[in-house]
């Protein structure tokens, strides 16, 4: 089932005095979700994806703009007729049934002609648990189960009535961090074996570039990027997705466009066209730094950090707009650094620097001359 | 590695060892820090011993020694002639029954009108304070200042039939003296004054307890499509059962001691009204004439707490299965 959003836009009334504004939730929303898809909406707190996850279910109605569930206009429905099963971030597991009767509770709400049996709903209910891996468990209260346990309670009941779209409110942020790398293992499992399309929402962006086929920034209500997760790393639409994506962080230096070639500082570190001068956001994955003797970008060693696998280099450069510059590079390139080094030099990897306008923070395209 | 363990053991070695008073004062401390919680709970264990635990007991005692006289402090024998005696008296009867219907009417009653009243006042947006402000003044009323205006409302006196008899009249009925009349008008009129006298705390503790319950479960429950009555048997009430449960237990405890909201409907002279209540009649057994009859007070006392005690043991076993915290 496929999903549309057309210009969807939450406006809130402004209870403040002073500033009689009103706050925009979402601003203008316009996607189109492919079915049997799982996509990440993904943004700092405050950006909006909760409440563009409750205009989807219908718990919010919008201001403006449509939702359509493949050819049906939703907008209007509450989320009882949508067809939507929704995990919230807590759960909201009936403390007092049974795993057996949290889940079977939705079924025992069908009426008319979609009313079930009770072998039925017990069967179903049993699908739903294997489903999940919890059938063990059907007899528990939710208060005797774990995290995970009641994360994977939680999305047997939201699949139980087999929806048409599958809603996650931030569905790994109360785990701790073991579990959360299994849990959204078995939520990408989940989603491959019953073909829903699932919108879950976070704030980790890990997490939503490990397992999304698409992935949605979000800053302020407004949509930045949507992409493939590998789409939207290589190549970020503005700062603050190339900011957001990627851990370490991407290093952000000021520089200057000046004849065809790109300066940090003094040091001319790359040749390039298509890109007019001017002063320039650059910015410079850590793994797009190569530790050379005769580098081009000079930099004041600050430490060395050793990962096992790679090293991370921490060095400052006056050109940097952030404390430290995080480099990584290979471990064995470790010999490379005596150990009372000073200054260390880089090259730069031409397709893991990205241009910024400072104005607007949008990306500026180039090619490079090798 | 060899040389730390050295350098520990010479450590050990030059610390001063523990004098003798050193030690003395260290096993008082222990001592005193394990007492603690036993001295912070001494003034409350002292004042309960001499004014409940060490009362009741003496009742106990008192409703098995026959004849008591306070005035010289004797008594005939030890035996269950007092309860005998209690038993068969019919003005106690009368007030076991009074007692009974008004707790079997009240209770329920009120617990069911305040949750009700609660739902509402929870679903409302505008004048929800005024309401709840409006359902909360009975609970800063006076029992007697109350029970005089009832009086009025209800009484037929030679010059007037009171405001609800006018109302009666009004739909073409025939009036009735809810104060001095027929049984069933004392009674219902002892009801009413109850009921509404307190449905206020119960409306209060209820109005909280629905607003604590998350709202996630709602929303959950929501989006499951569930029926507005559905979720409030399978989701509200199992989460408020705490708190109804407790109004339920204090309910029939109050109701079981009810005596000055008969008194101010009816007089002291509850007896002559036919409106006694058990707490009365013990009342009566203590300060009637001739210094009274303790013994039977006592044994009547001790009746009236084996059945709050059966009530409320009845009560926590069905809490059990009912009451999910």
């Amino acid at each position: 089932m496929k999903v549309v959003l057309r210009n969807l836009t939450k406006k809130f009334p402004s209870r403040d005095k002073k500033n009689k504004a009103d706050v925009i939730a979402v601003n203008n929303f316009d996607f189109e979700i492919p079915d049997g898809k799982l996509i990440g909406l993904l943004g700092p707190s405050g950006c909006g994806k909760s409440t563009t996850l409750n205009l989807i279910s219908g718990l919010e109605k919008p201001t403006a703009g449509q939702v359509f569930f493949g050819e049906d206009d939703v907008t209007g429905l509450p989320p009882e007729h949508r067809g939507i099963g929704l995990v919230f971030q807590n759960y909201a597991l009936y403390p007092h049934l049974t795993v057996r009767q949290n889940i079977l509770f939705p079924l025992e709400n069908l009426k008319g002609k979609d009313k079930l049996s009770k072998a039925e709903m017990l069967e179903k209910a049993m699908e739903a648990a294997k489903l999940v891996q919890i059938d063990e468990l059907m007899e528990r209260k939710p208060g005797e189960l774990s995290g995970g346990q009641q994360q994977r309670v939680a999305i047997a009941r939201a699949l139980v009535k087999r929806p048409r779209v599958l809603l996650l409110d931030e569905p790994l942020s109360n785990l701790d961090a073991r579990l959360r790398l299994q849990t959204r293992e078995e939520i990408k499992r989940i989603q491959k074996e019953t073909g829903i399309t699932t919108i879950f929402v976070t704030h980790d962006q890990e997490e939503a570039m490990s397992i999304s086929d698409m992935i949605v920034v979000m800053k302020d209500g407004m949509v930045q990027q949507i992409g493939r997760p590998q789409e939207v790393y290589d190549s970020p639409a503005n700062l603050f997705v190339a900011k957001f994506l990627g851990t370490p962080p991407v290093n952000v230096f000021q520089g200057q466009i000046k004849g065809g070639t790109l300066y940090l500082d003094i040091d001319p570190v790359l040749e390039l066209s298509g890109a007019s001068d001017g002063p320039v956001y650059a910015g410079v994955r850590p793994e797009g730094f190569l530790l050379r003797k005769d580098g081009a970008l000079g930099c004041e060693l600050s430490g060395v950090e050793v990962m096992g696998r790679d090293i991370s280099v921490v060095a400052s450069n006056k050109a940097s707009m952030m404390p430290a510059i995080r480099a990584i590079i290979g471990a064995e390139n470790l010999a490379e650094i005596s150990a009372d080094a000073v200054q260390v030099r880089f090259d730069l990897k031409p397709n893991k620097v990205f241009l910024f306008r400072p104005e607007t923070e949008e990306r500026i395209l180039f090619e490079a001359v090798k | 590695m060899q040389k730390n363990i050295q350098t520990e053991k010479q450590s050990r070695s030059t610390e001063t060892p523990l004098s003798p008073n050193t030690s003395r004062k260290a096993g008082f401390f222990r001592c005193f820090s394990r007492c603690k919680g036993w001295l912070y709970l001494l003034p409350a264990m002292l004042f309960l011993g001499f004014f409940m635990v060490y009362p009741l007991i003496d009742v106990f005692v008192y409703s098995f020694e026959e004849g008591y006289n306070s005035a010289s402090q004797t008594y005939f024998g030890t035996g269950t002639y007092n309860y005998s005696y209690v038993l068969h008296d019919p003005y106690f009867l009368q007030a076991l029954k009074n007692t009974f219907l008004l707790v079997i009417i009240t209770v329920p009653l009120s617990t069911g009108i305040a949750l009700l009243i609660s739902i509402g006042l929870n679903s409302i947006k505008p004048l929800r304070n005024f309401l709840q402000t409006v359902y909360f003044l009975p609970y800063v009323t006076n029992t007697l200042a109350v029970g005089l205006v009832f009086m009025i409302l209800f009484k037929k006196t030679a010059y007037s039939d009171g405001l609800v008899n006018l109302l009666i009249q009004w739909f073409g009925g025939k009036s009735v003296d809810f104060i001095s009349g027929p049984y069933w008008a004392k009674m219902f009129v002892l009801c009413l004054y109850t009921i509404w006298v307190v449905m206020p705390f119960k409306i209060l503790i209820l109005t909280s307890a629905l607003a604590s319950v998350n709202q996630d479960y709602y929303k959950a429950a929501r989006v499951d499509g569930t029926s507005k009555f559905r979720t409030f048997m399978r989701i509200t009430l199992p989460m408020i059962s705490p708190m109804i449960f407790y109004l339920v237990i204090t309910g029939f405890i109050g109701a079981f001691k009810a005596y000055s909201d008969a008194v101010a409907l009816f007089g002291t002279d509850l007896n002559a009204a036919g409106m006694n209540t058990i707490v009365g009649y013990v009342y009566d057994m203590l300060y009637g004439d001739s210094g009274g009859y303790p013994s039977y007070a006592s044994a009547a006392a001790i009746l009236l707490f084996a059945i709050v005690l059966t009530i409320t043991c009845i009560n926590l076993l069905i809490s059990r299965k009912n009451v999910h915290y």
